[in-house]
């Protein structure tokens, strides 16, 4: 099976790449980059006028499988990744059982094997039903497939026992992703403190909460000489730390989330729960320094952040409305419009964001489009414009913060192993 | 807009509202338990000039009081060109009294059922009598006045505009095409 | 200046214009209830359902008697006896009583913002009594309602309230619609009870009642509710009378003529002393009796703009 991919923007700042090039995939490996590559083809997909990107990989998605199979399945949520152009997900977690033995993992990677539509990696578990008490075996989960451990959704809250994590996860050369969060500082909020939640009447989550938090979890690492990775960055201190502990050599990376350098408090003034999240939408010098992290380098990766819900635990009260909103579809149109549009990045450095710079904290050969490299591709009309509704979704989810909005840049393609899987009705299923 | 024809002047307005104070006081026998009611806004105004000429006649002071028929409507959505509900202003009790209602327009007859209402919800008068200063047909209730200014017959299409010095700074009053 | 709004959900949504509107037609609305026969016919036929989530009986029958004097039915449905209980989510209850074909849902519920989720979904009128921590617009309306009437004027008035400002729905809507008329606000609480960024929705922030009521023409005392939330800091009872109680010998050291206001029910000895509440500046039972006008001003105001929108 040959794929040829001809006259697109090809974008692939790890080998210094960005200009009109084809591209020809043979079998589930990109087999060349040139100009006007001249070979017969199965298929030929005319990229003029779009961009030929690295599918993106996201550090960051709650696909509630097993547990939660009514928000959000292995199947359905790579499909909606698909429809983004990712083509690698790391799975958080906290499903019900959580990851947090070698025997649920191994149940994951079963179902993984059989319904996932991208590369699907899985988070494990820090401690063991992620209560902050015990911890996991995480040789064990590592043995059966782990990339990274976190609580993700909870923080570990006993100092000694992330000590002894960090000093695990070293060993194993596993990941650890921190979900930094005092919650005797945050206070069972449920947005931003300050102005808005007074004015909302809605008990407020503090920056403190979070700042607080990581600056804790770097001062552990750095004593464990361990590397960590900080998950959904909310906050202009936070960006500040991290970029003093970076500089002083941590080994140390971080994500945000669209939602984080896009939206406002002030969005949440309606009381839509479709904008709950933790950690909450935050004041707008916090937006202004998540993207000058984002410019900067200081934030590694963007990071979807994806957390389904039914309506049934959104169309409620605010206050006992869960914490969340879904992203995979809207994470690259949002980026694209807020950032590359916004004069934030240039393309080779969305990239970097969004598919080499993750690949890279995940120690993956991913996120490039060298020859020789598995050929997950995005093909990406980068004007094309849309407005993000509820029908729309292939999620089994709805909650997105973005409903309504009108944004930049529509997947086109999405190839993934060589094959086209997006759009799903092309003709070539596998 | 249009303005058809000026039926009064501030003259004939004056005399019709003289004649009409005569009449009230041949037909009440004097003032005894007699009292003056207006409609909001310009009934009230009307009201006020009877007093006046009434005194000037019998020489005897009045009470005048003021109805605001807006919560007495059947029909909520009119209300919205209505700017503000005002207060009314009863002061005495109108018990037993012969009660001299009072509007500028007599149209429909719905106001005055609306004013009717209102005003035995105050208490229960003697005898309610209406004076307006100009009746244009078109009755959809069975009421009418026992005092007019001025029988103006007009068409469904037309208007009766009555201006007075308190709120429009003159006194007249004139036929409009809608 | 016309009425437009099908629902009143805060002041802070509010014009200076609409809130003197209310104003004014509770003004004649008054008159209604020093009648003998204290019923007008305004809103015969319409119905009236007072949702209550929380136990308020003051409110409640407040916004009863307010819609048995424009003629409406009213029907009271308590969290309860409701099917609250049984599960039944806040957007489908308000959809069943629009289904009874009433024309006002009154609600009061401990969630903030249950009443803007309501008028989303719902075309009949919605009227906030009360949301959680947010809102309490009829309540300010008729403690500004009382200002006025005692003092004349609400522009450049300094009001000082004084109490849980953090959780008091009262507070924050008083701070909006005193403000939007030109009054100066001052919110004199401990520390621990002022929240995060009041200062913003245009109050002044003071710790020591006394100095806070130096210049003040009223000050409105919030109910403090010892018993409310053990997890969070809380001054003890003791000692929040000793330093912020409005008492006599406090007031002796302000302006002679203060008013002294509170939402109700007193607790005496506790936010206020007892001469206090009984005393000369207190109008708290007048704030009672204004309640009613006003509550009937924005019955017939949102049933009327509920009507337009049919």
């Amino acid at each position: 099976m040959k794929l040829l991919i001809k006259g697109g923007r090809v974008i692939d700042p790890e080998n210094r790449m960005d200009e009109v090039l084809d591209l020809l995939v043979e079998g589930d490996k990109i087999s060349k980059a040139e100009k006007n590559i001249k070979c017969p083809a199965d298929k030929i997909i005319d990229a003029a006028d779009k961009i030929v990107i690295p599918g993106l990989v996201d550090l960051h998605a709650h696909l509630r499988e097993p547990g939660r199979e009514d928000k959000e399945t292995v199947l359905s949520a790579t499909r909606a990744a698909l429809k983004g152009g990712v083509t690698t997900i790391l799975a958080m977690p906290n499903t019900s059982p959580a990851m947090d033995s070698p025997e649920n993992v191994a149940l994951l990677q079963e179902i993984i094997r059989r319904d996932a539509q991208t590369n699907v990696l899985i988070c494990g578990a820090i401690t063991m039903a992620r209560q902050g008490r015990e911890l996991t075996d995480i040789a064990g989960l590592k043995k059966a497939g782990v990339r990274a451990v976190s609580d993700d959704g909870s923080a570990v809250d006993n100092e000694q026992l992330f000590f002894e994590a960090l000093k695990k996860a070293k060993e194993e050369k596993v990941l650890v992703t921190c979900h930094c969060e005092d919650r005797l500082l945050s206070n069972k909020g449920v947005v931003n403190l300050g102005f808005t939640s007074t004015r909302l009447g809605l008990r407020g989550i503090s920056r403190e909460s979070e700042y607080k938090r990581i600056e804790r979890d770097i001062c552990l690492a750095e004593k464990a000489k361990a590397s960590i990775h900080i998950a959904h960055v909310s906050c202009k201190e936070s960006v500040e730390i991290i970029a003093i502990a970076k500089k002083r050599g941590v080994h140390l990376t971080c994500e945000a989330c669209p939602h984080h350098f896009s939206l406002s408090e002030e969005d949440v003034l309606d009381y839509d729960a479709n904008k709950k999240m933790n950690p909450p939408l935050r004041g707008k010098e916090d937006v202004e320094a998540i993207r000058q992290g984002l410019k900067d380098g200081i934030i590694d990766a963007i990071a979807s952040d994806h957390a389904p819900h039914t309506e049934n635990e959104k169309d409620i009260e605010f206050e006992r409305a869960e914490f969340g909103v879904i992203g995979l579809e809207t994470m690259l149109a949002v980026s694209i419009t807020e950032l590359v549009s916004g004069g934030i990045l240039n393309w080779p450095n969305l990239v970097r964001r969004m598919s080499l710079g993750p690949a890279k904290i995940l120690g993956l050969d991913k996120g490039t489009l060298g020859a020789g490299c598995v050929a997950d591709i995005a093909v990406v009309d980068p004007e094309k414009e849309w407005t993000v509704e509820k029908g729309g979704f292939v999620s089994k989810s709805r909650n997105s913060a973005f409903l309504g909005r009108k944004l930049k840049g529509v997947v086109e393609y999405t190839i993934h192993n060589g094959i086209i899987a997006y759009p799903f009705d092309n003709g070539i299923c596998r | 807009m249009k303005e058809k024809a000026r039926v009064l002047d501030n003259q004939a307005m004056s005399r019709s509202l003289s004649r009409i104070a005569h009449e009230i006081l041949e037909h009440n026998r004097g003032t005894d338990n007699l009292a003056i009611v207006g409609i909001r806004s310009r009934g009230a105004y009307l009201a006020q000039r009877l007093a006046e000429g009434i005194k000037k006649i019998d020489g005897k002071e009045i009470p005048v009081g003021i109805l605001d028929i807006t919560l007495y409507r059947d029909d909520l959505t009119l209300l919205a060109a209505q700017p503000v509900v005002r207060k009314t202003e009863i002061s005495f009790d109108i018990t037993d009294k012969n009660i001299i209602l009072v509007d500028d327009v007599l149209y429909t007859g719905r106001t005055i059922r609306c004013a009717l209402s209102e005003l035995i919800d105050f208490g229960r008068p003697k005898t309610i009598q209406l004076a307006v200063l100009v009746d244009r047909g078109h009755r959809e209730l069975p009421i009418r006045a026992d005092y007019v200014g001025k029988n103006i017959p007009t068409s469904q299409n037309e208007t009766v505009e009555v201006r007075l010095e308190e709120t429009d700074g003159r006194d007249e009053v004139a036929i409009v095409e809608k | 200046m016309t009425w437009t709004r099908k629902d009143l959900l805060g002041l802070e949504y509010l014009s200076r214009e609409e809130i003197n509107l209310i104003l004014e037609t509770a003004e004649s609305f008054k008159e209604v209830s020093s009648r003998d026969i204290k019923k007008v016919p305004a809103l015969r036929g319409k119905t009236v359902v007072n949702l209550f989530y929380e136990p308020s009986t003051r409110t409640r029958v407040s916004f009863e008697v307010a819609a048995k004097r424009l003629s409406a039915d009213v029907i009271n449905i308590a969290s309860e006896t409701s099917s609250v209980r049984k599960g039944e989510t806040l957007i489908d209850t308000g959809k069943n009583i629009e289904a009874l074909k009433a024309d006002i849902l009154v609600i009061r519920h401990n969630y903030s913002g249950a009443a803007n989720m309501l008028a989303e979904h719902l075309n009949i009128s919605v009227v906030n009594a009360g949301d959680g921590w947010h809102e309490h617009p009829t309540q300010a309306l008729l403690d500004i309602f009382t200002l006025k009437e005692k003092l004349g004027r609400i522009e450049g008035l300094e009001v000082v309230i004084v109490g849980d400002i953090s959780h008091s729905r009262v507070a924050r809507s008083n701070i909006w619609g005193l403000n939007k008329l030109g009054a100066k606000v001052t919110v004199c609480a401990p520390k621990m009870l002022i929240p995060a960024g009041i200062e913003r929705m245009g109050a002044r922030i003071s710790y020591n009642i006394d100095q806070a009521l130096e210049n003040a023409d009223a000050v409105n005392v919030l109910r403090m509710q010892f018993e409310r939330d053990n997890e969070e800091a809380f001054p003890k009872q003791l000692e929040y009378f000793k330093d912020f109680g409005i008492t006599r010998e406090r007031l002796k050291r302000a302006k002679k003529n203060i008013l002294v206001m509170h939402p109700g029910p007193i607790n005496r000895g506790i936010e206020l002393s007892s001469e206090v509440a009984d005393g000369p500046g207190s109008v708290i039972l007048e704030q009672v009796t204004n309640g009613i006008a006003v509550r009937m001003a924005v019955l017939f105001l949102t049933a009327q703009a509920g009507e337009e929108k049919k």
